[in-house]
């Protein structure tokens, strides 16, 4: 039996089940709700991604119609990429119509003015240069820092950025590095943007990086590559 | 004045569905210009018109959705905790939303980042569910819910249309301008969204003075 002091808190207290019973409720019923519609879109998010990516492989790597994904084994040779390889450690290998490899497509990532900037670039083992960039996410300044992604005589460094091995083949002979807007004078050299350093010098800082890890461990393996295109080119 | 307004409104809580719940949200009660709500969205997705409209639909789409459920379950609702389930099932219909723009378009979910998921502390959506679709059928909700979201994408699309015409030179990424146009970046940046959101207010406020000031001038006349 309660105490009467008990039994008159309890009687202005509001009763408990009707709380229980509206939270409860309304949350299985969202969780339902939020279940389905994840079950219902996670296929296509996962197909728009995948397209997104196609896309930006053939978007680096001029007239490339086909793509086939690698990732780095342990011992520096490659294997095919399976799903749950972490993106940053797996490039696109493109391919021409001819089933012709034309270069390969890598991943780089760095930090920009604002946050993380994430990218792509084509590197051809044949002309052993940089042959397109893309920015795939950036939170850049809006007209200013942004220009990395659409000012064209920026984007115009990456069609033929020297990445040349030097004479050991574990390192380049010259590295990327960003000069003055307009002070380009070689190959291996990226003109800034004047308004955009930051953001500029940001993409050089991640091209210097990659290559330097990619192009050393790629160069030689670009025969393999060819031949996984022969195979598979799909 | 106050004496013939009293029975109205007790006859509007009776009444069916009218269009006038759905108007009221466009412009006499806009849910930007005139109640001054959700000013994170307005002033941060609003530099360019297809973000602006984006980010108008997807909030509509909440509304909507949550007016109607909040308003079908009002009675199955104790008062003590209708904030935390208000709160649960806006949260609910903007993970929809978030999830729906994803299957979309990549490039569209990008542009909005992370102002999707602050759908949720939009204090217009918890305010319509909190005074009227708590309180209301759900019929009227479902309208009052559609004015709202028409009211603010009209509002985002005001000021994303202005931002984008002066600090982009193009709008929904057509270019108006000679190439020789040299674009007001201050306009994309976040203070241009307050100086835009400053002069649209400046000219509702305007508007409404002016109609004010007609009002009693036509009243006196009568």
């Amino acid at each position: 039996m309660m105490s009467p002091a008990a039994q008159q808190s309890g009687a202005s207290r509001p009763p408990a089940w009707p709380m229980y019973r509206a939270l409860v409720g309304v949350g299985l019923v969202c969780g339902l709700l939020i279940v389905t519609v994840f079950v219902l879109t996670g296929p296509v998010i996962v197909r728009n991604e995948a397209a997104a990516l196609q896309a930006a492989v053939f978007q680096v790597l001029p007239g490339a119609v086909s793509s086939r994904s690698f990732t780095l084994a342990g011992d520096d040779s490659l294997r095919p990429a399976v799903d749950g390889d972490d993106p940053q450690a797996t490039v696109h290998a493109g391919y021409d119509a001819m089933g012709e490899l034309l270069g390969i497509a890598i991943p780089a990532q760095g930090m920009g003015y604002q946050d993380v900037i994430r990218i792509l670039y084509g590197y051809s083992p044949q002309r052993e240069a940089v042959v397109g960039m893309q920015v795939l996410a950036s939170k850049e300044t809006p007209g200013l820092g942004d220009k990395i992604e659409k000012d064209p005589a920026f984007l115009a460094n990456f069609r033929a950025l020297d990445v040349a091995l030097a004479a050991d083949g574990q390192s380049l002979a010259q590295p990327v590095s960003v000069v003055k807007s307009g002070a380009k004078t070689s190959p291996w050299q990226i003109d800034g943007i004047t308004g955009a350093t930051i953001s500029s010098k940001a993409i050089g800082n991640m091209l210097w990086h990659s290559t330097a890890y990619w192009v050393p461990r790629l160069y030689p393996l670009q025969r393999e590559l060819a031949r996984g295109g022969g195979e598979h080119g799909g | 004045m106050a004496v013939s307004d009293k029975p109205v409104t007790i006859i509007a809580s009776d009444r069916a569905p009218s269009t006038d719940e759905f108007i009221k949200g466009l412009w006499r009660e806009n849910p930007v210009f005139v109640q001054v709500l959700g000013m994170c969205p307005v002033l941060a997705v609003t530099n360019s018109g297809a973000n602006a409209l984006a980010m108008g639909l997807a909030t509509t789409f909440v509304l909507v959705l949550s007016n109607a459920l909040v308003s079908a379950l009002r009675s199955f609702i104790p008062k003590q905790v209708r904030i935390a389930t208000f709160i649960l099932i806006i949260a609910t219909f903007v993970t929809v939303v978030d999830y729906l723009i994803q299957a979309v378009s990549l490039d569209m979910h990008r542009a909005l980042g992370a102002f999707i998921s602050l759908i949720v502390v939009n204090c217009l959506i918890l305010g319509r569910a909190e005074a009227f679709a708590s309180k209301n059928t759900l019929g009227r909700s479902i309208l009052d819910g559609l004015g709202m979201g028409v009211g603010f994408t009209f509002a985002l699309l005001c000021l994303g249309g202005v931002r984008e015409i002066l600090g982009s030179g193009s709008l929904f990424g057509f270019a108006l301008f000679p190439a020789g146009f040299q674009p007001w970046i201050v306009m994309i940046l976040p203070s241009g969204g307050f100086f835009t959101l400053a002069l649209w207010l400046l000219l509702f406020n305007r508007l409404k003075a002016r109609k004010a000031a007609r009002g009693v001038t036509g009243e006196a006349a009568a």
